[in-house]
């Protein structure tokens, strides 16, 4: 592996400037890596083996499928939007794997990589794109939290974790992903700042992935942002993010660091967005094709095909069996979507508080009058409630005169 | 039974919640050997050591946001706020974060943490220091909002807040710490914490209030007494959920509502309380339910509180309008 990991500490170099004048990288700083785009590994670790090598590949390649899948399926209309993981396979997955399913993990919301190694079906990963829930799985037996929409603010949540899990004298490690853009946010530095305090075991893993929507890392931030983690007192690593096996071994080292006792750490994982930001993004309108060219030929899967071409690891049943899964993957997800059934409104006034509230009570019961004056009116084919009750002129109207209280 | 001020009452309280409750934590800023700006949680860390009374970075969003951590772990925080104007950095995390957790994981994830916020004006104090930011919270679903008035209330309250399940925003008013009233520290007692209390029977009017401003009505009230008037105050004590039922069949009684708060008017919690009893009491009201609010200003230098703030006169003058309809 390309020396050092460890990257904190180089900040006497010189940093080159983009015409800005907002320092890119310090030349001094090399990501750590083991497989080249090329597809030659550095040195031959012992531990790179074609069991775990296809491990992770395999988890890379359902990664991809159901990106493209779910992709797919937005623009039939089928999710309302859709967050694409595309380009950032190696990162999730080279990381994710390096924890124990203990670990806990706290997601943002393009960790689809992170989901499915965690034993999340697709089509509880795709409820919240559907829209038919606010977070399809259950965060406690999958050891991994909801996905977080407001930027940052689950890294204070995943240091609070970790504080409990300091008070209950286990030696878990709880993990969370953030984007370049979430790292200017307050919640990221109170909470690089507050594990580093108390030294709790987390490991903020950061996903550098050029662009938060438009905007690019040059436009964030002045200083890479691993140099920041030693400014608060983390343990700080960087690592090409498009290489799984390089990634894989820097989230052991970082994790094997906070398991010891030694405090958080933090990784920046330096990869691409290949895709667009979400379903509704343009990113012709920020970036050109010769950039995404030169991400391409980095393409985090097709270095690692390279090598098992080489090593004579990529065999045929291997092959066949994955291609396989793929294609039952791509079948579920798009059953799955058309297995998501209407959706009852009445449920969720029972979700809000442990018991619910008399408002609340009011309104479910008024709710109930509503739905069942309409019943008596109409009834949709397959005899149940129309799908879309609320969003009628007469429904709204309905409301509109106020909900007895 | 004994004789405490609100902050003694509320510190035995939480005394009370870290014996019983292994998993419970206090944490915030100070809240250690120092106890607190205003020694709400004296003593506890001697007691409990600094793993359970945590003296936190200075970093209100981190507070909130790390106890939510904690309780998704299991753990059972309780947050202080040093000032009520200093809850704002921790806006985003209680009403995005702590607010909705339960609703979006279906039930999955509660988050039983309690979040003391001192509250209210009176006692002179510097800007930031002084604010009623109530309705901000009692506007998102998923959160109780709850104050307390009195030594008695705010210990039984504060303990059935962290038996509750929720996240509950606790406010304490400031200038009410040093109040002291007979305390039971049996909370078989205790009414339950998301009710209104009748505070004084009265018949010709409902006073409705809450927070610093119950002791303020009640002062009114006595002073209205004396000129043959009987008002009926009530402390509404939990304002998400709010509970009108005893507010209303008090005006069905009265006829005549007046709601006292010193938050500002404009968009506060006294426009929800009066649409509600014209809502349910219509046909029994002799008289529009008026308001008598802090100004919509920002709140002002010390020097000018105890104009803006409403007091006896200003509620008497009120109740003179109500009554003259
Ligand atoms: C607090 C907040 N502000 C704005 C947004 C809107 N938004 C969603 S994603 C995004 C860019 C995030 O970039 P980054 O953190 O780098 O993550 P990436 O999307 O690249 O994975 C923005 C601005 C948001 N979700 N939260």
């Amino acid at each position: 592996m390309t020396q050092p990991t460890h990257a904190s500490g180089s900040t006497s170099h010189q940093l080159a400037r983009e015409p800005s004048g907002a320092p890119l990288r310090d030349p001094g700083d090399r990501p750590a890596q083991i497989l080249g785009p090329d597809g030659v590994l550095a040195g031959a670790p012992g531990w790179v083996t074609p069991g775990l090598t296809r491990d992770l590949y395999r988890w890379m390649r359902l990664t991809r499928r159901l990106d493209a899948e779910a992709f797919a399926l937005q623009r039939h209309g089928e999710l309302g939007i859709w967050a694409q993981s595309l380009g950032q396979e190696a990162a999730q997955v080279g990381s994710v794997t390096a924890l124990r399913p203990a670990d806990y993990v706290f997601p943002s919301y393009r960790e689809h990589a992170a989901c499915l190694v965690r034993g999340v079906s697709p089509s509880q990963i795709l409820a919240q794109w559907r829209g038919v829930s606010g977070c399809g799985w259950d965060p406690a037996a999958r050891h991994l939290h909801a996905y977080t929409v407001v930027l940052g603010a689950h890294l204070p949540h995943a240091t609070g974790y970790a504080m409990g899990v300091q008070r209950d004298g286990t030696d878990e490690v709880v993990t969370a992903y953030f984007g370049d853009g979430a790292s200017s946010q307050g919640d990221a530095n109170e909470a690089f700042n507050w594990a580093a305090t108390c030294s709790a075991p987390v490991l903020f893993f950061c996903q550098n992935n050029q662009y938060a929507i438009s905007t690019p890392a040059s436009l964030q931030m002045r200083t890479p942002i691993h140099h920041r983690a030693a400014g608060f007192g983390l343990r700080s690593f960087l690592v090409d993010g498009n290489d799984v096996l390089a990634v894989h071994e820097v989230t052991r080292e970082a994790v094997r660091h906070i398991r010891s006792g030694g405090g958080p750490a933090f990784v920046e994982a330096v990869t691409y967005r290949m895709g667009a930001h979400t379903s509704s993004d343009d990113p012709t309108r920020y970036r050109d094709q010769a950039e995404s060219d030169a991400w391409q030929a980095k393409d985090p899967l097709s270095r690692v095909e390279k090598l098992l071409e080489a090593q004579g690891w990529w065999d045929q049943g291997f092959r066949t069996a994955l291609d396989a899964e793929c294609e039952a993957l791509a079948v579920e997800v798009r059953s799955a979507v058309r297995g998501f059934g209407p959706v009852e409104l009445d449920g969720l006034f029972d979700q809000v508080y442990a018991r619910r509230t008399a408002l609340l009570s009011s309104e479910k019961a008024a709710y109930a009058d509503l739905v069942a004056g309409f019943l008596d009116e109409e009834v949709d084919d397959d005899g149940g409630p129309p799908d879309s009750l609320a969003g009628q002129a007469r429904t709204a109207r309905a409301f509109g005169v106020g909900v007895g209280r | 039974m004994s004789r405490l001020s609100l902050s003694a009452a509320l510190n035995a309280g939480l005394r009370q919640v870290l014996e019983e409750d292994p998993r419970a934590i206090v944490m915030g800023e100070d809240v250690g050997p120092l106890g607190g700006v205003f020694r709400v949680t004296d003593g506890l860390s001697k007691d409990f050591g600094s793993g359970r009374v945590i003296d936190t970075p200075l970093a209100e969003s981190s507070i909130v946001g790390t106890a939510i951590g904690l309780a998704i772990r299991g753990y059972h925080p309780i947050c202080e706020i040093q000032f009520d104007g200093f809850v704002y950095p921790a806006f985003n995390q209680i009403v995005s974060q702590l607010a909705k957790m339960r609703a979006r994981t279906a039930g999955k994830v509660p988050l039983p943490v309690v979040i003391r916020i001192p509250c209210g004006g009176g006692i002179g104090a510097v800007e930031h220091h002084s604010e009623s930011n109530e309705a901000y919270f009692a506007h998102t679903a998923g959160l109780r909002v709850v104050i307390c008035s009195d030594p008695q209330s705010g210990h039984w309250m504060l303990r059935q807040a962290m038996a509750c399940g929720d996240p509950v925003i606790f406010y304490e008013p400031k200038r009410r710490y040093w109040d002291k009233g007979e305390v039971s520290s049996d909370l078989t007692l205790a009414p339950a914490f998301d009710r209104a209390l009748v505070a004084r029977e009265g018949t010709d009017a409902t006073v409705v209030c809450y927070g610093g401003m119950v002791a303020t009505c009640l002062e009114a009230a006595a002073v209205a007494e004396g000129e043959g008037r009987s008002l009926e105050v009530i402390d509404l004590r939990s304002l998400s959920p709010l509970d009108l039922d005893p507010v209303c069949a008090s005006v069905r009684r009265t006829g005549r509502c007046l709601v006292v708060h010193e938050a500002p008017g404009f968009a506060g919690l006294g426009a929800e309380i009066v649409s509600g009893v014209t809502e349910r009491c219509f046909y029994h009201l002799e008289a529009p339910v008026l308001r008598v609010t802090g100004f919509d200003l920002p709140y002002p230098p010390a020097k000018y509180e105890n104009q803006y703030l409403p007091d006896a006169d200003r509620v008497l003058d009120a109740v003179d309008k109500l009554l003259g309809f």
